[in-house]
């Protein structure tokens, strides 16, 4: 195990860290928001001086970056992410135990947006800030952050294809160009025009700048924390309305709108995982609005809660216009089904992607195929190309594993006593990143009562689910940490 | 600059290796994935999957922004078609082919009239050339010439019996009674820039660059004795054999060739009338005594194993031919290499990206580029020859007076047709030629080596 570059890189992401908290910081000065700005002041002292030294200690070491190593990073890195940036929010009292800051800040950067906080408007305006942006940064990934700002020192930088692995979800993660600094360069620019281009569109419909930029925060990571303690439901229909468009293009593949600069639009949608995407959206949204007939005043309100609920859910932002927990069942069970599909790899929402399921299911479809013509040979294709078998198998390893934690974490939260819906729900919306679920943990409610322990399990479900489990199973493997 | 290497071998990963340092855009094509993850993961480049002689693979890999395509895939014709399809697709790329054919190489010139090739690289055909000028040369592990052939780099090794063992360098010159310069030592595995105060120890490869004429007093107050090669065994007869046989029987050098196979001999026997041909296995210690290993001056090992030609060669330092050339196929594993009594190695995929890097640099830099480029040290550092011109700094100044750049040292300086070895109140002026050797600084311009 490489410990000293693993050190670098960790160093680095704290020195990240607390370069971001600056202007949360500052947003405090400004309103005079006098805990706060001691907390903030606080916390980037320490992570600047812990980063700085171990950036330090650790410099120009050459000996080798495997596989093994970039998943350890990713997966220590955002503990880190996470434990550093809990400490405002405790430091300042605004959420006096550590576990609850802890589960917040954890929320914020893995794009959950599950709270433990009954009322957020309270919450100083900095920690606001700093709850919102959480997201953004957790949404395209801070090592990917990394990447792109850091210069070229590194002799051969091949190892950091093993970070955008770890980092960016999807079934089979590729450059967009020859080199990795230009790649995340090039996600970085899309996601930075995108999230002005929402915050723009909100300001059009006279959001305030503060609660625009909070919000776009929110709907560019697919994250979901509001300012309001009604979501976005306070909002007009207009900004509703933006936001569940913004909410579905940031569960695009990111790919698709560099092939769109590049003019290549024919291929951009003849892609299968998009049209999927699509489908279901479409589908599930007017299955829900035909269902939900006569329970708000106008079809076209009808049709708005339908499209923002599941904009929200399959994106798996988990903003919320309307208690859906009210809904009937047959709805509810379609928003439940749409929390496991996800969004589309490559693109900043999380669950179990779109282009996953379609791999799991056409893989069954050839085992099917198979058992009607035993000697079939058939090769697996997506968007016209063939895919490799080791991709498949990797896909139902994923599907497995998904599962399993699901079902573990079921368990292990059970003790509570919450309702088995409560229970279900909290964790396929924990591990999938969205944030509300059902009963207990319904949008207007929030995590809170949980026990410690759970709201522990739930922590490390939010952290993988964003990093894809493997990053944080990997940490609990004997095998990483002996020898090679 | 973008480039496209097509075909993930051995010299598309060495090329990859080479080039990916220097700051170019490398996409790769395979149709294996596998060999395409491994290499993703190790240097920062875009792999694409497929057949690299089809549009659709072309297009994937960006040949439109590209302004380089490399064709090295293991078969000939799919790196002609690569170089023709891919140039149809875009008219401003430039293209290497590998061709090794011996049918093909022998048109190759009117091949380049008719194909738009820019470059055209066949391993085995320049291991012949180098293999030749070892065995005219003996007594270097390898030899570099520089500045129309006036100046050379040799890479010595500094044995038991060596007059240099245990002595620094500032006793060089008196050593050896002629003016030269010690550019790089290798020693285990690593390359040092030595200073006056360095001392030799056995088993260090020295990189000495030295004027040709002074090369016989080097050789022979090194005890490296010349002697004429009369006679050459070759063991194996794939197509390198064939290609340094045509050319030794050309300069009236016996050649006994073996060969294992019985219908590849024929066919030997058939294109090189005047070698004699011997079916038999060459890891045979029998075979290779009853065909008078001891009488031959030379002894070179050319199968396809790298395991077979060190054993070849060990027997034949164990059976006291004078000198022994190993034809290696993966040089990666070199450290253990030094110890081993095998003569001088010789690596073809070496030497052929070493040729499609030159012409790379000089593609990037059409104006002050280097004339030679040559890597030694095994790769660990590079010779670079430049013209000195209007734009170049500091000339006519004492190099004691220049703040080069650490790893950078001026080894060579040709004032109209004069070579020197540079010293301290040396001095370079337009129109001279220079020699630099690098390790770890890129350099593509003679500008390059100064301090800023």
């Amino acid at each position: 195990m490489n410990y000293k570059m693993i050190g670098k890189f960790i160093g680095r992401i704290m020195l990240i860290e607390a370069a971001f908290l600056l202007p949360a910081c500052g947003i405090s000065i400004f309103q005079g928001e006098k805990e706060a700005v001691q907390a903030f002041a606080i916390t980037i002292f320490v992570s600047a001086a812990v980063g700085g030294l171990l950036t330090k200690r650790n410099r120009g070491t050459k000996k080798g970056f495997h596989a093994r190593e970039g998943l350890v990073c990713v997966g220590i890195s955002w503990i880190v992410l996470g434990l550093t940036g809990a400490l405002p929010f405790f430091l300042s009292g605004a959420i006096p135990n550590y576990v609850d800051a802890l589960f917040e800040t954890v929320s914020g950067f893995t794009t959950t947006g599950a709270s433990i906080l009954p009322e957020v408007e309270p919450l100083p305006m900095g920690m606001l800030y700093w709850r919102s942006f959480s997201h953004w940064l957790g949404g395209m990934g801070v090592l990917v952050f990394l990447l792109a700002v850091s210069s070229g020192d590194e002799r051969s930088k091949g190892f950091t294809m093993h970070i955008l692995r770890a980092e960016s979800p999807g079934p089979k993660v590729g450059k967009l160009v020859p080199r990795m600094k230009q790649t995340a360069e090039i996600l970085y620019l899309l996601y930075i025009m995108l999230t002005v281009l929402n915050i723009v569109f909100l300001l059009i419909g006279k959001m305030p700048l503060f609660d625009a930029v909070c919000t776009a925060f929110g709907t560019a990571g697919t994250g979901g924390f509001g300012i309001k303690n009604d979501s976005i439901a306070g909002y007009s229909p207009y900004l509703q309305n933006v936001c569940t468009v913004f909410m579905l293009l940031f569960g695009v593949n990111f790919s698709c709108y560099y092939m769109l600069m590049l003019r290549q639009v024919k291929s951009v949608f003849k892609d299968e995982e998009l049209r999927l995407y699509i489908g279901a959206v479409v589908g599930s949204t007017a299955l829900i609005a035909l269902n939900l007939r006569g329970m708000y005043d106008t079809v076209g309100e009808t049709i708005r809660h339908a499209a923002f609920q599941v904009a929200s859910i399959v994106t798996t932002t988990g903003f919320a216009t309307t208690d859906f927990d009210l809904w009937p069942t047959f709805s509810k069970t379609i928003l439940v089904c749409l929390m496991m599909l996800g969004a589309c790899a490559g693109s900043t929402g999380g669950g179990f992607k779109c282009g996953r399921a379609l791999l799991v299911f056409k893989g069954l479809r050839r085992s099917v195929r198979e058992i009607v013509h035993p000697g079939r040979v058939e090769v697996v294709r997506v968007n016209g190309r063939p895919m490799e078998e080791k991709v498949l198998a990797n896909t139902n390893a994923y599907l497995a594993a998904y599962a399993l934690i699901i079902v573990f974490s079921f368990f292990a939260i059970s003790v509570d006593g919450f309702s088995v819906t409560t229970n279900l729900t909290a964790v396929l919306s924990c591990f999938n990143n969205i944030g509300p679920g059902l009963e207990a943990v319904g949008p207007t409610c929030n995590f809170g009562d949980f026990s410690i322990f759970s709201k522990l399990v739930l922590i490390l479900d939010m952290l993988a689910g964003r990093l894809e489990i493997f990053p944080i199973l990997i940490l609990f493997s004997r095998t990483t940490w002996g020898r090679r | 600059m973008k480039i496209i290497i097509a075909g993930d071998g051995k010299v598309g990963a060495i090329l990859t290796r080479q080039l990916s340092l220097e700051d170019y855009d490398l996409t790769l094509i395979d149709e294996n994935p596998r060999v395409l993850e491994s290499t993703e993961e190790m240097y920062d480049i875009m792999a694409v999957q497929g057949n690299c002689a089809t549009m659709e693979v072309l297009e994937r890999a960006g040949v439109h922004e590209a302004q380089l395509l490399i064709a090295a895939t293991s078969a000939d014709e799919i790196n002609l078609l690569c170089c023709l399809t891919a140039h149809g697709m875009n008219k401003n790329l430039h293209t290497i082919a590998r061709i090794r054919n011996p049918e093909y190489t022998d048109q190759i010139i009117k091949m380049r009239e008719i194909f738009p090739l820019s470059l055209v690289v066949n391993p085995e055909k320049q291991a012949a050339a180098e293999i030749e000028r070892l065995l005219k040369y003996p007594g270097f592990l390898k030899r570099d010439t520089f500045a129309k052939g006036r100046v050379e780099i040799v890479e010595l090794r500094v044995d038991e019996g060596s007059p240099l063992r245990r002595r620094s360098l500032a006793d060089m010159d008196s050593i050896v009674g002629c003016k030269v310069l010690v550019c790089a030592v290798l020693r285990d595995g690593a390359a040092v820039a030595p200073d006056g105060n360095y001392t030799l120890l056995e088993g260090d490869r020295i990189f000495v660059t030295a004027s040709t004429d002074t090369l016989e007093t080097l050789l022979k107050n090194l005890h490296i004795i010349t002697h004429k090669v009369k006679r050459v065994l070759i063991c194996g007869g794939g197509r390198l054999s064939y290609y340094l046989s045509k050319r030794l029987e050309k300069s009236g050098i016996k050649v006994l060739l073996i060969e294992k196979e019985y219908e590849r001999c024929v066919h030997l026997s058939n294109i090189l009338p005047g070698v004699t041909v011997i079916h038999g296995d060459a890891s045979d210690e029998r075979l290779l005594e009853g065909e008078g290993l001891e009488n031959c001056d030379a002894l070179v090992a050319l199968t396809g194993l790298d395991e077979l030609n060190m054993v070849i060669s060990l027997h034949g330092t164990i059976s006291k031919v004078p000198q022994v050339i190993t034809k290696l196929g993966r040089m990666d594993n070199t450290s253990l290499l030094d110890r081993l009594p095998i003569g001088s190695t010789i690596s073809p995929k070496h030497l052929c990206s070493n040729s499609i890097v030159r012409y790379v640099r000089a593609l990037r830099n059409q104006t002050g580029a280097a004339l030679t480029v040559h890597t030694i040290a095994d790769g660990y550092a590079e010779a670079l020859e430049f013209r000195v011109n209007e734009d170049t700094k500091h000339v006519g100044e004492p190099l004691k007076n220049i703040n080069l750049k650490k790893n950078v040292l001026v080894v060579g300086i040709t004032h109209r047709g004069e070579h020197e070895i540079p010293a301290g109140d040396s001095y370079f002026e337009k129109g001279d030629t220079v020699i630099i050797v690098s390790s770890g600084v890129v350099v593509y311009q003679l500008n390059d080596i100064f301090e800023a």
